[in-house]
């Protein structure tokens, strides 16, 4: 880092709205940084919004994004660019300046409300859909998708009459309530001050169209893997239902063709993600049409990530089908447009089968234009055309202070793409450093009025959304419908509930009327509600005293062909919302004192970046570690994957933590005790070997206490000297080879582990070890003969070229199969391996002077009594749960604790780093504030109804609830997620969750049913 | 009771913020349709869903409650 003198610009440039950006701008906005997110096309979302389920759980892919969706749309701190793109980028470090090119989307994007009336109006509706990968039509002015963040029209020139020769009357100009469509905007240039970049511009899918021998674009059953995940998605072109395109018929036999653009001459590198994303969508054809059949046609199944394997085995359970071949042809048959299908077995036999359908695994490209970004942003690209990334720390672009996240970096797949954004973002933000907080304002409301005791005062407005809602419902009916309700006081239509001028009218109308509740009938909550809410602060309401009734989404757009029964509906949905606005209470958030230092638990490579990353940006840590000294399982490597020093590295982050005035280190010491929670921990070290102990106070915890290599007795280890694990041969090929020397040939086993006694997960990083060592071997003596036994090969990313080169070099690779495992004997010679080659059928006999194995890495053996002291999760494997797999990779689901390294699962040295940094990311975003906010919707006990019978203690998931020394349940408001379960399960009733009461509830119901 | 054949059901559906009411507004942005008596109570998570809020509406006369989270 250059000294504390120059200029730190307290913003930062995120290029690219996926996943991977989203998280990046939002770990920086949370953490008092202003972002710029510049995206190219007309929504943020990316690629994880076109899919429809996520593996290796089959989660809702919308469900998951919407809410991050809306919390970027939201932010103060985020201002979102769409359409627009970076042309220029200068200064250093801490001091850039950004181009952005805003194109114009002929919508005037703060007029827009997302109403949709042009939509309906445009009268070209032809255009190709980008988001539904060509499958569907769309009109020249569109929304991307239902939910997209910024939810605003934008006119496609393209495609649009009037802006391609003029010929059209201007239709959505006439439908839209807003005045909002603005054909004259012109192309913008803002240059933007900031302090840092993260580039986050995602993947480009692998045109299919260039694998001409699988007929795709020609034969109208077959189709890429991201169209066929439009079709499953139930807001797809066909809702969800599967058909063949050249028939609409349901698909009997569906076939899926892996490494389509991946793995082969033109991609020397394996996409990461297709094995996974078909066995998914495999799974999901089941579940669409019962009894189709799915076969994948693969070469090796990389399932390497945490729960991977056991997905993969669950989709062998429901019936996916499984052939390792290559294709040998694939044709239409004109008649019926079937596919036949050509290929030859693992047994060597041709087979011919036909399907209905064959779906390509398409791989990732590159994105397009990663030329010219690079170009223009001054970083280098790899051999492959993705960004060149330091091996130690993939975060790091060749320019300093700009930094990258995502497949641009690397193919890889969500859980990763958001964990290297977290870590981008940890990097932006200690190249930020002190700026920091300097470009937000936050955002002064006048003191509230109280209105407990009074009776209720309510006002309802009832939008029209233009001709949304008034084109089917009776609004004027409405409104004087709800005159008549009990405790209202004020009733009105409004035209935009949300137009800029009805939101500054509105705490006018609460003081005029005296206001101390308000009812909004008009959208939805879910986009909508947080907005009213703000305004009721503005105008001195608490902003709990507030209700709305969607008589939009769930009204007139469901019932457009009933509107006498939708008006009708639409009264009871404002009654049930007066009813409930009755009975709401102001609930008063308040601040609670934070500790602003952080605790890491394990002084390896990843606690170790966590800590220095903590400390560049300006928090203190205190780092513990149960060895004598800090470096962790690096310090017993000779080599990393990309052929780097590790030993290097660790003496570098060694003197750099010991040296940092902001970093206290506590080697020989253990977690013995943690009390408190997020903001306000407690706990206790104990020394390893001697009774000393000592209290650390801190607001955030990170674990990052690592694995170990599994040592178990298989294949004669221990037995015989000849027979070592991989860490063992690193160690001898640290000393020059020199302990290798005598060894003419070496067989390596991989996948060993405790499989007897536990279910079999991938332990990630073997194969490329195994690659990288056999490599070397060949290195130091080319005539050394290497044979890795293996069963599937998943050097996944760019460490494909290590697998090619290896093989290049006379490696063999022999698989074998689980239900035939090599066997390794002790000979009076020295030693015997036999392994059955499933290709040539027959048994291979070997004696090597050496076997090594390649043992599982497994979770360290205190890493139990640890997530008990912490109250974490652990998984099935026994490595350390994070709180959502896709989502919130490196956070727990309890506040203020994280997750990295190999305590979260096996992976390699840079990744440790990456993820390393993201724990750091997170962690920022909690020690940043001031204090944090405590209440809201959470759990509150009324004491005396308590019997202590611990049902809460129980249900909880967050295990939050405790039985406090008054002998009463309490639950710590800054803690409490407000899920409710511990109120709906408590049978004393002793319990109510804040905003969301029984008798809340209860009044929806009662208004909707009462005949009053 | 009304006869049989003009019975119109009173349906009330408890839905999760987070999933099943984001799923009810996608319907109505994909301009799917469905009988106007079903009403839906959105809750933080169906987990604060008790079984009384049930009763409670059937005992006021609710012919049918869905649960969706």
């Amino acid at each position: 880092m250059s000294e504390d003198t120059s200029r730190r610009v307290g913003a930062a440039l995120v290029v690219g709205g996926g996943i991977g950006g989203m998280q990046a701008a939002l770990d920086l906005a949370e953490s008092g940084v202003k972002v710029y997110l510049v995206e190219r096309g007309p929504a943020i979302g990316g690629r994880m919004a076109q899919l429809d389920k996520t593996f290796p759980t089959n989660d809702c892919s919308t469900c998951t994004i919407s809410p991050r969706l809306v919390e970027c749309g939201r932010h103060p701190n985020i201002e979102i660019m769409v359409n627009a793109e970076v042309t220029a980028l200068s200064g250093s470090p801490g001091d850039f300046t950004a181009t952005i090119l805003r194109k114009p989307t002929y919508v005037n994007q703060d007029l827009c409300n997302g109403c949709t009336a042009c939509i309906e109006a445009c009268v070209y509706k032809r255009a190709i859909s980008e988001f539904n990968e060509g499958l569907s039509r769309r009109t020249a002015v569109h929304i991307l998708y239902p939910q997209a963040v910024p939810l605003k029209a934008v006119i496609d020139p393209t495609t649009c009459l009037w802006l391609k020769n003029g010929k059209c009357v201007k239709t959505c100009m006439k439908a839209c309530g807003m005045n909002a469509i603005d054909f004259d905007q012109q192309p913008v240039t803002v240059d933007v001050e900031v302090g840092a970049v993260v580039l986050a511009p995602g993947f480009n899918v692998y045109n299919a169209k260039l694998s001409e021998e699988f007929g795709y674009g020609r034969y109208a059953n077959v189709l890429t893997a991201i169209e066929f995940e439009r079709l499953l998605s139930a807001s797809g072109p066909t809702r969800g239902h599967i058909a063949r395109p050249s028939d609409q018929q349901e698909p009997k036999r569906i076939a899926f063709f892996q490494c389509v653009g991946s793995r082969d001459q033109n991609h020397k590198y394996c996409s990461s993600v297709c094995c996974m994303y078909a066995t998914k969508e495999a799974m999901l054809a089941k579940e669409h049409v019962p009894g189709v059949d799915c076969q994948i046609f693969f070469m090796d199944v990389r399932a390497f990530g945490k729960g991977y394997d056991a997905f993969f085995e669950r989709a062998k359970r429901q019936g996916v089908k499984f052939t390792r071949c290559r294709i040998s042809s694939l044709k239409e048959v004109p008649a019926t447009k079937e596919l036949l299908v050509a290929y030859q077995d693992e047994d060597g036999e041709l087979k011919k089968e036909t399907f209905d359908l064959v779906i390509l695994s398409v791989g990732m490209e590159p994105p397009k234009g990663a030329a010219e970004l690079a170009k223009i942003t001054g970083i280098e690209l790899n051999t492959y055309g993705f960004c060149q990334t330091s091996p130690l720390n993939p975060v790091e672009t060749t320019r300093p202070g700009v930094f990258v996240c995502g497949t641009f970096a690397e193919p890889k797949d969500i859980s990763e793409s958001v964990t290297q954004a977290s870590g981008a973002a940890a990097a932006a933000l200690q190249t930020i450093g002190s700026g920091r907080g300097t470009l937000v304002e936050e955002k002064v409301y006048p003191r509230e009025l109280a209105v407990e005791g009074e009776e209720p005062r309510i006002g309802v407005f009832v939008c029209h959304c233009g001709n949304n809602i008034a084109g089917v419902v009776n609004v004027p009916n409405v409104v004087e419908y709800a005159k008549g309700l009990p405790g209202v006081v004020h009733a009105e239509n409004i035209i935009y509930a949300c137009a800029a001028d009805s939101l500054k009218a509105l705490p006018d109308k609460i003081k005029e009327h005296g206001l101390n509740r308000v009812v909004i009938a008009s959208c939805t909550p879910r986009t909508h509600e947080p907005l009213f809410q703000d305004t009721l602060r503005e105008a001195g309401l608490n902003p709990y005293l507030f209700e709305m009734a969607n008589i939009r989404d769930q009204c007139s757009w469901v019932h457009s062909k009933e509107p006498e029964k939708a008006t009708d509906k639409s009264r009871a949905l404002v009654k049930m919302a007066v009813w409930r606005a009755s009975t709401l209470e102001p609930i008063h958030e308040t601040p609670l004192d934070l500790n602003h230092q952080a605790l890491v638990i394990g002084g390896g490579v990843s606690g170790m970046t966590t800590a220095l990353s903590l400390a560049d940006q300006g928090f203190k840590v205190f780092l513990v570690e149960q060895e004598k000294q800090l470096g962790g399982n690096l310090l017993h490597l000779s080599s990393t994957i990309q052929g780097v020093d590790p030993q290097a590295h660790v003496e570098f982050l060694v003197k750099r933590v010991e040296s940092s005035a902001l970093i206290e280190v506590a080697t020989g010491m253990k977690v013995a005790k943690v009390e408190g929670f997020v903001g306000a921990f407690k706990t206790t070290l104990v020394a390893v070997d001697s009774p000393i102990q000592r209290l650390i106070e801190h607001g955030v915890t990170i674990v990052a206490t690592g694995a170990q290599e599994y040592r178990g007795g298989e294949y004669l280890l221990g037995q015989h000297p000849n027979v070592i694990t991989q860490g063992d041969l690193e160690a001898r090929l640290s000393e020059n080879g020199s302990g290798v020397a005598g060894a003419r040939s070496v067989v390596m086993v991989q996948c060993v582990g405790p499989w007897g006694e536990k279910e079999f997960y991938c332990s990630r990083i073997c194969c490329g070890v195994a690659v990288k060592n056999a490599l070397r071997l060949k290195r130091l003596n080319p005539s050394t003969r290497v044979h890795v036994l293996y069963k599937e090969m998943r050097t996944y990313g760019f460490k494909e070229e290590l697998y090619t080169k290896a093989r290049e070099e006379g490696v063999i690779f022999v698989r074998y199969e689980d239900a035939n495992p090599p066997v390794v004997q002790a000979t009076e010679t020295g030693l015997r391996v036999e392994v059955a080659e499933p290709i040539l059928g027959e048994r291979l006999e070997l004696d090597p002077d050496l076997v090594v194995l390649s043992e599982a890495l497994v979770p360290r053996m205190d890493s139990g009594a640890l997530a008990q002291i912490l109250k974490v999760p652990q998984s099935r494997e026994g490595f350390f749960l994070e709180a959502h797999i896709k989502l919130r990779p490196v956070d727990f689901s309890s506040e203020g604790v994280f997750l990295c390294g190999a305590a979260h699962y096996p992976k390699f040295a840079g990744e440790c780093v990456v993820q390393a940094s993201a724990a750091a990311g997170r962690a920022a975003t909690v020690l940043t504030k001031q204090a944090l906010t405590v209440g809201g919707v959470v759990a509150e006990v009324t004491p005396p109804k308590c019997t202590a019978c611990l049902t809460c203690v129980r249900v909880c998931p967050f295990k939050v609830p405790i039985i406090n020394a008054e002998g009463v349940a309490e639950i710590n408001p800054a803690e409490c997620r407000g899920c409710g379960i511990c109120a709906s399960e408590c049978p004393a009733k002793a319990i109510e969750i804040l905003h969301y009461k029984d008798r809340q509830i209860v009044a929806k119901t009662d208004a909707m049913l009462s005949r009053v | 009771m009304s006869p049989n054949d003009t019975f119109e059901p009173e349906i009330i559906g408890f839905a999760c913020h987070h999933c099943a009411f984001a799923a009810a507004d996608l319907a109505g942005s994909m301009r799917l349709s469905y009988p106007t008596n079903v009403k839906i109570v959105r809750l933080p998570c169906t987990g604060r869903l008790d079984i009384v809020h049930v009763l409670k509406a059937l005992e006021a006369g609710a012919d049918g409650v869905f649960v969706a989270g």
